[in-house]
């Protein structure tokens, strides 16, 4: 068990935190949560630098240690999220750099590096969200083109886009999982219709997408036609495995700057409150190593297993017990939303439901970890 | 970085998984149940093995080995519900004679306690005036002593290493019991509110064990006080939730289960209990 990283290691950390000194000062304010179109333009900004220093592709071709570090330096330095580029960057990119073939490789892969492309994820539907494979989305052939009517939901980024990972059902006949096909759609094609959702903490973050007789040429179908399943399974698996490494760092940041607070306003006297605190401190201090034991795994086997499911299982969790720990240090501050962390709060309650939530979880972790067997 | 098990770690941790196995399984520990008593023999074979010494230089007789291999060690004895005051002896050998070996038996005061007390050849620290108590874990004779003194924060590692094998055995119970007793035809298992049970049983294990390592590593007493807690958070709540999944045959005196909750919640007294561990905590984040 070995903490330490190599010289190689530190040597690119100490590059990093030197670029990141440099370059943040100079960035521009970050725009207001509700302006999609300049966060569009901050987020491809952002990316675009980092690939011009020779950052860009640390999600992909960096070992997870390089990776583990890029993302503690990023956030501890206050640097921009992925914010628009998380699918991209996290979740088509990917796959795409998985399963496509040359071709599309080299047309959907560098605009994203290089900050120029904003994917959106059409998975879920009214009628599928955990049952993901009960989606019912229809696209047939049409000469060169896959015909798609139906609708997509909870689609986050999807007013700002310019492609879209859409699984759509291709054989209706087929079992469940055999019948789905994994298609790059662009956002712009005649049919597709946005129309944008509010989230309870009052901005617009997803929406709804409606398809039409959308036409999307065959050539933008990435895997076999009817294995978009399996297809999505290496997609999945990577948004599991290390996409919140960024988030730890932060909510340990948070921690302390709760502890301050508390400090400042006399919270800190109360013993309940402090001994809440400090359980946090170990939650998160855990939620690290384990992170750092997910991603050692990962270094000597590849792709991201199921310890994932088990840290965000964990993490989710822990993200709305430090939130509601923050209400109690604002005390009526609580309910005011100019006060820091209060939309941090309501945004937290999303951490159980989005990407599989934690009853989905549960099952992952008792059924494929555990071997327990699945119900009648 | 590579915050795994390396393979001389894993073999040491097979090695004393097989020597528990062998010289302290399932009748050995009903036996011990029924009768209790600290098997001097068993205790000498300990020290033969490295159990006491695993730390000490290999100049002074010892192993050579560091707080991370004694972790995994105190993480099988846990595992195994092994009886005698282990963390006194360990903490003692090279410093009172015939520890290290296993001849002599040390024990220690601790969170107001004493285990073992009548057993013991040699007592470190102030037990003047221990007064015995029925002990509510049989396999853990206890004295009430009158101060708490002080915490030693290797103690509290090794402790919480021991919980975290009480965590991940109660998780492994629950799971063999889930898998075969069968309700309504089927395996109760399959019912999703027990899956859930188990499921968190496992997340709070490999939480403790991430915790509990990487204490063992970096020695930040803060890290300690981290793994402390979510060791004893993992053992206690991990074996309750196996006694739930057992049903009736939890609740009899015959399942192991109860062994395992009642040394979770004796070792959870120690080293002045989790709030001193939450307030390190806490002070660590205004430091
Ligand atoms: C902020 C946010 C962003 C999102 N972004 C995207 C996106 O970009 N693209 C996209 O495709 N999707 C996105 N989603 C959708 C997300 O993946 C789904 O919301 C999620 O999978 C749950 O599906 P559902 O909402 O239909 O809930 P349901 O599946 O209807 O679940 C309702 C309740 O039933 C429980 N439940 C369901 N099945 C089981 C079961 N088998 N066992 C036990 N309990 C069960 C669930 O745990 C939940 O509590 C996003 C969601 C959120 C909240």
């Amino acid at each position: 068990m070995d903490l330490t990283y190599t010289p190689e290691e530190e040597e690119f950390r100490a590059r990093l935190r030197r670029w990141l000194g440099e370059v943040l000062p100079k960035l521009p304010p970050a725009p207001a949560p509700s302006d999609w179109p300049a966060r569009r333009a901050y987020d491809l900004g952002w990316q675009r630098m980092l690939h011009d220093a020779g950052y860009a592709d640390v999600h992909w071709d960096a070992s997870p240690t390089t990776r583990l570090i890029y993302l503690e330096e990023t956030e501890r330095a206050g640097a921009p999220y992925v914010g628009a580029n998380f699918v991209g960057l996290l979740h088509a990119g990917p796959t795409i750099a998985a399963e496509g073939t040359p071709e599309q490789r080299s047309r959907w892969l560098p605009p994203i590096l290089r900050g120029e492309e904003v994917w959106c994820q059409g998975f879920s539907e009214p009628g599928a969200g955990s049952d993901l494979a009960a989606l019912r989305t229809r696209a047939w052939r049409d000469g060169d083109a896959y015909v798609v009517t139906g609708s997509k939901i909870w689609t986050s980024h999807a007013e700002v886009a310019d492609w879209c990972e859409l699984l759509v059902r291709t054989d209706p006949e087929a079992p469940r999982h055999r019948g789905i096909t994994w298609l790059a759609m662009p956002m712009d094609a005649p049919g597709v219709t946005v129309r944008p959702l509010r989230t309870l903490a009052g901005s617009t973050e997803f929406a709804e997408v409606f398809l039409d007789e959308v036409r999307v040429p065959i050539a933008n179908r990435v895997g076999a036609e009817n294995d978009g399943w399996r297809v999505t399974m290496v997609t999945l698996s990577f948004e599991r495995g290390t996409a919140f490494v960024g988030e730890v760092v932060a909510c340990r940041r948070v921690l302390g700057e709760l502890a301050a607070e508390a400090r400042k306003n006399g919270r800190w006297d109360d013993p309940v409150l402090r001994r809440r605190l400090g359980r946090l401190n170990a939650e998160f201090r855990a939620l690290w190593r384990l992170t750092q034991w997910n991603v050692s795994e990962a270094s000597a086997g590849g792709v991201p297993g199921v310890g994932g499911s088990v840290f965000k299982l964990r993490y989710s969790h822990a993200r709305q017990e430090l939130y509601d720990a923050a209400a109690d240090v604002l005390g009526p501050g609580a309910l005011d939303l100019d006060r820091p962390w209060v939309l941090d709060r309501l945004s937290s309650l999303s951490y159980t439901i989005a990407a599989g939530t934690s009853q989905i979880q549960r099952n992952i972790v008792a059924e494929r970890i555990l071997g327990l067997p699945k119900g009648k | 970085m590579r915050f795994q098990l390396t393979e001389d770690q894993r073999a040491l941790q097979a090695g004393v998984r097989e020597l528990l196995d062998r010289r302290f399984g399932a009748e050995a520990l009903r036996a011990a149940v029924d009768e209790p008593g600290l098997d001097r023999a068993l205790w000498r074979e300990l020290g033969a093995a490295g159990f006491f010494a695993l730390r000490l230089p290999e100049a002074d007789g010892g192993v050579g080995l560091g707080l991370p291999e004694a972790v995994l060690a105190f993480e099988e004895a846990g595992r195994a519900l092994l009886p005698g005051p282990l963390t006194a002896t360990h903490l003692a050998a090279g410093s009172v004679p015939g520890a290290a070996t296993g001849e002599t038996v040390v024990t220690a005061p601790d969170g107001g306690l004493v285990e073992w007390l009548a057993w013991a050849d040699v007592v470190l620290g102030d037990a003047d005036g221990a007064v015995p108590l029925r002990s509510l874990d049989p396999l853990t004779p206890l004295h009430r002593v009158a101060h708490q003194g002080e915490a030693d924060p290797l103690a509290v590692l090794l402790a919480a290493a021991e919980q975290l094998g009480t965590a991940t055995r109660a998780c492994e119970l629950a799971v063999q019991h889930a898998r075969t007793r069968e309700q309504f035809g089927q395996p109760v298992g399959a019912f999703q509110a027990v899956k859930h049970l188990c499921a968190d049983m496992l997340v709070r294990a490999e939480t403790a064990r991430a915790a509990v390592y990487a204490a063992a590593v970096t020695e930040d007493p803060a890290d300690i006080a981290a793994a402390r807690l979510l060791a004893d958070e993992a053992a206690v709540r991990g074996t309750r939730d196996c006694l739930q999944v057992h049903g009736g045959m939890g609740f009899t005196w015959e399942c192991e289960v109860h062994l395992h909750l009642k040394r979770a919640w004796a070792r959870s007294q120690r080293g002045g209990g989790i709030t001193e561990s939450e307030e390190v905590l806490a002070a660590d984040l205004v430091a």
